[in-house]
């Protein structure tokens, strides 16, 4: 999972990296009391789980109360790239001689940890320059190691010491909390030469949640997406109208390829898992039941050894249960589909041999 | 370099040529036993199951289970294990295997953590032993040796090498290859997770040398880079056998996570634009939908003849 802004500066200070005073809210009334607490100036930050955030003016500055009424349900209701507020963070305002970039990040083609820092930070990652570069196995960063990004990005004195012990513990934070990215950017060298996280990007590996209750607080799911997971099927709700099930994630992510390309608009990907019963087919038609955009449902199953007879039974009870009352336009691939077929006629699913032929008819249909 | 067909299939001087031996880790489980069924009805060489407590008992009053890896291994000398177990046990298990001699093992289970599949892939280094996945179908060469879950129907044999992150699109685009009368002379599942044991570029040096190799099949989705990686090794390797790529996840939205542990666009790492503007820098053609995959395969092999 990805944590916001705040969550992972909690874990930050849990490990003692350096941080700006800051205090997170939901709502304005909280917003208030901490303005008062934290004292101006300061900055009010969105935050969501996605980059971009002070182009899109998610982040302002604030310097006293009228300010504070005018920009705090300013910021709270931007939308940045499809997401909405999360909550606020307000941040004290930093006095900053120079912005550095640092992360440590699962290099996955090389398969080991790899540091990444630049004296020249405060940019997305693509266009940071003069990139530091050291693989780092397991992501345990050695005090030598660290001394030698810190002198290879030139930095001496007071703020390479801050700057190894800042490494140092962000490599300790990823191993022990299995995370896939860790990122500061900007690591600001103050005036006084100290070195602070102004932000903080942290994303964990989901197959590990196993082994950290500890993080379950950040896990944020929609209700739809949760009972998703307790069926063992994976969700990714989307905006569009045609909810998009099959099995296996590939054939689903490709299904959704096709209908984007023939101008239709997925609901969701629904992934049922590689096999598919009466059961799972029955479960995944009551998750989209659900979501109330969904206009017509598109079905791509390959079973080598599924029968096609028992999706079809799936099919007519969500039917008979008045679960559903959506055309279904599927793609069985299996056993005795001659016979599913004579089983669902007249019902409104529809089925076909090839993912192109429903394709063609969802989005055909849905226009109706 | 692995050789991949010495150790599926063997050479002809070798008593078990055409027939090594496979042990099933986690053969009674309900998973494990109905795929260990399938591999023996494809005609694999199960020659023993491991489920601890479970030892001196059968599977389908044939196949000799037994408590460890290690007995499993002295009783049959097998170099082969696939992997049944939860993906919280799949570690051990790993450990297990590699440290009794096995040589390939394959990592079935999804969700396994990735610091696991990290510390397995290091235990197997040391060894020199190959892992397939996790979170793989398996490996297969058509009509000879199936270690994995996939289903038999779409596969048939003859000279392609599919290589591919998913399962279900394995399946679909070998059915859409065997019914234009393109057989495969091997298929790697290389698995959905952000970690793979062996990558495409590994699976790419299994079988870029097989002498009646008449073509290649990519079939990669979003995340991660190892399909740029392969088609820079593509063109600097100077391989010049028919090759067409598919990539899925061009209509998925960024920084989600779609289905497969790996499959995450984060800023522009792993998006499908990244991927087809690498292979087409390689010459290599991809397919929109699975079924154009062997339409594009036999124009290149048109070209190239």
């Amino acid at each position: 999972m990805q944590l916001l802004e705040f969550q992972a500066k909690e874990l930050f200070r849990e490990y003692g990296i350096n941080l700006l005073d800051s205090i997170s809210s939901t709502n304005i009334e909280e917003g208030r009391k901490h303005a008062k607490e934290l004292g101006y100036p300061f900055v009010i930050k969105i935050q969501v789980p996605v980059g971009g955030r002070g182009k899109a003016g998610g982040i302002q500055k604030c310097q006293n109360d009228d300010e504070f009424e005018l920009k705090y349900p300013q910021v709270m209701d931007l939308t940045i790239k499809g997401e909405k507020a999360r909550a606020i963070l307000l941040e004290k305002m930093a006095d900053i001689k120079k912005e550095l970039y640092l992360s440590l990040f699962l290099n996955r083609s090389k398969r080991c940890y790899t540091i990444i820092a630049s004296a020249e930070g405060g940019v997305e990652i693509e266009s940071v320059k003069n990139q530091v570069i050291k693989e780092v196995g397991l992501g345990d960063v050695s005090d030598e190691l660290a001394k030698e990004v810190a002198k290879e990005i030139g930095l001496e004195g007071k703020t390479a010491d801050g700057f190894v012990d800042t490494l140092k513990k962000l490599s300790r934070l990823t191993i022990e909390k299995e995370a896939e990215l860790a990122e500061i950017n900007p690591l600001a060298i103050m005036q006084d030469d100290t070195i602070m996280a102004l932000d903080g990007k942290f994303v964990t590996d989901d197959n590990s949640n196993f082994r950290h209750p500890e993080l379950q607080k950040y896990q944020e799911k929609t209700e739809i997406e949760e009972q998703a997971e307790k069926s063992g099927f994976s969700l990714v709700e989307l905006d569009g109208d045609i909810a998009v099930v099959g099995n296996g994630a590939g054939l689903v992510m490709s299904t959704l390829d096709m209908l984007s390309d023939n101008g239709g608009k997925p609901a969701c990907f629904l992934d049922v898992g590689g096999g598919a019963t009466t059961e799972s087919v029955y479960e995944a038609l009551t998750l989209i039941s659900r979501i109330r955009r969904v206009k017509g449902i598109l079905v791509n199953l390959y079973g080598g050894i599924v029968k096609t007879t028992v999706v079809a039974e799936a099919f007519l009870k969500a039917y008979e249960d008045n679960l559903i009352d959506l055309p279904v336009f599927a793609r069985l691939k299996g056993t005795e589909s001659e016979k599913a077929k004579e089983m669902l006629e007249g019902s409104r699913t529809k089925i076909f041999t090839s993912v192109e032929e429903a394709i063609n008819a969802a989005v055909m249909g849905i226009k109706k | 370099m692995t050789d991949i067909f010495g150790l599926l299939k063997g050479k002809p001087e070798d008593l078990d040529y055409k027939k090594k031996g496979v042990i099933v880790q986690g053969i009674t489980g309900a998973y494990g036993s109905l795929h260990a069924h399938n591999m023996i009805t494809y005609g694999t060489n199960v020659v023993a199951g491991v489920t601890p407590g479970k030892g001196g008992q059968k599977f389908e009053d044939k196949v000799p289970i037994y408590n460890t890896m290690q007995e499993a291994v002295d009783a049959t000398g097998a170099k082969i294990s696939i992997v049944f177990v939860p993906a919280k046990f799949f570690l051990g298990a790993a450990k297990e295997a590699l440290e009794s001699g096995i040589k390939l093992l394959v990592a079935i289970p999804e969700h396994v953590p990735i610091r696991d599949t990290m510390e397995a892939l290091d235990l197997a280094n040391q060894k020199g032993a190959v892992i397939i996945g996790p979170n793989t179908p398996g490996i297969m060469i058509p009509e000879l040796i199936k270690i994995g879950i996939m289903p038999a129907m779409p596969f048939k044999a003859g000279k392609i090498a599919v290589l591919s992150k998913s399962g279900t699109l394995l399946y679909e685009i070998s059915d859409a290859l065997t019914n234009s009368g393109f057989g495969q002379s091997i298929t790697i599942g290389i698995g959905g997770d952000p970690i793979n044991g062996t990558r495409l570029i590994d699976a790419f040096d299994m079988v870029k040398d097989i002498s009646d190799l008449e073509g290649l099949v990519i079939v990669g989705e979003i995340g991660g880079d190892s399909e740029e990686m392969l088609a820079q090794k593509i063109i600097d390797s100077g391989f010049k056998k028919p090759t067409v790529a598919y990539i899925a996840g061009r209509a998925a939205p960024k920084e989600k996570r779609m289905g497969h542990a790996g499959a995450i666009v984060m800023g522009t790492y792993g998006s499908a634009e990244s991927k087809v503007s690498m292979f087409n820098k390689a010459n290599i053609p991809v397919a929109k939908r699975p079924a154009e995959v062997p339409v594009l395969l036999a124009g290149k092999m048109e070209k190239s003849d």
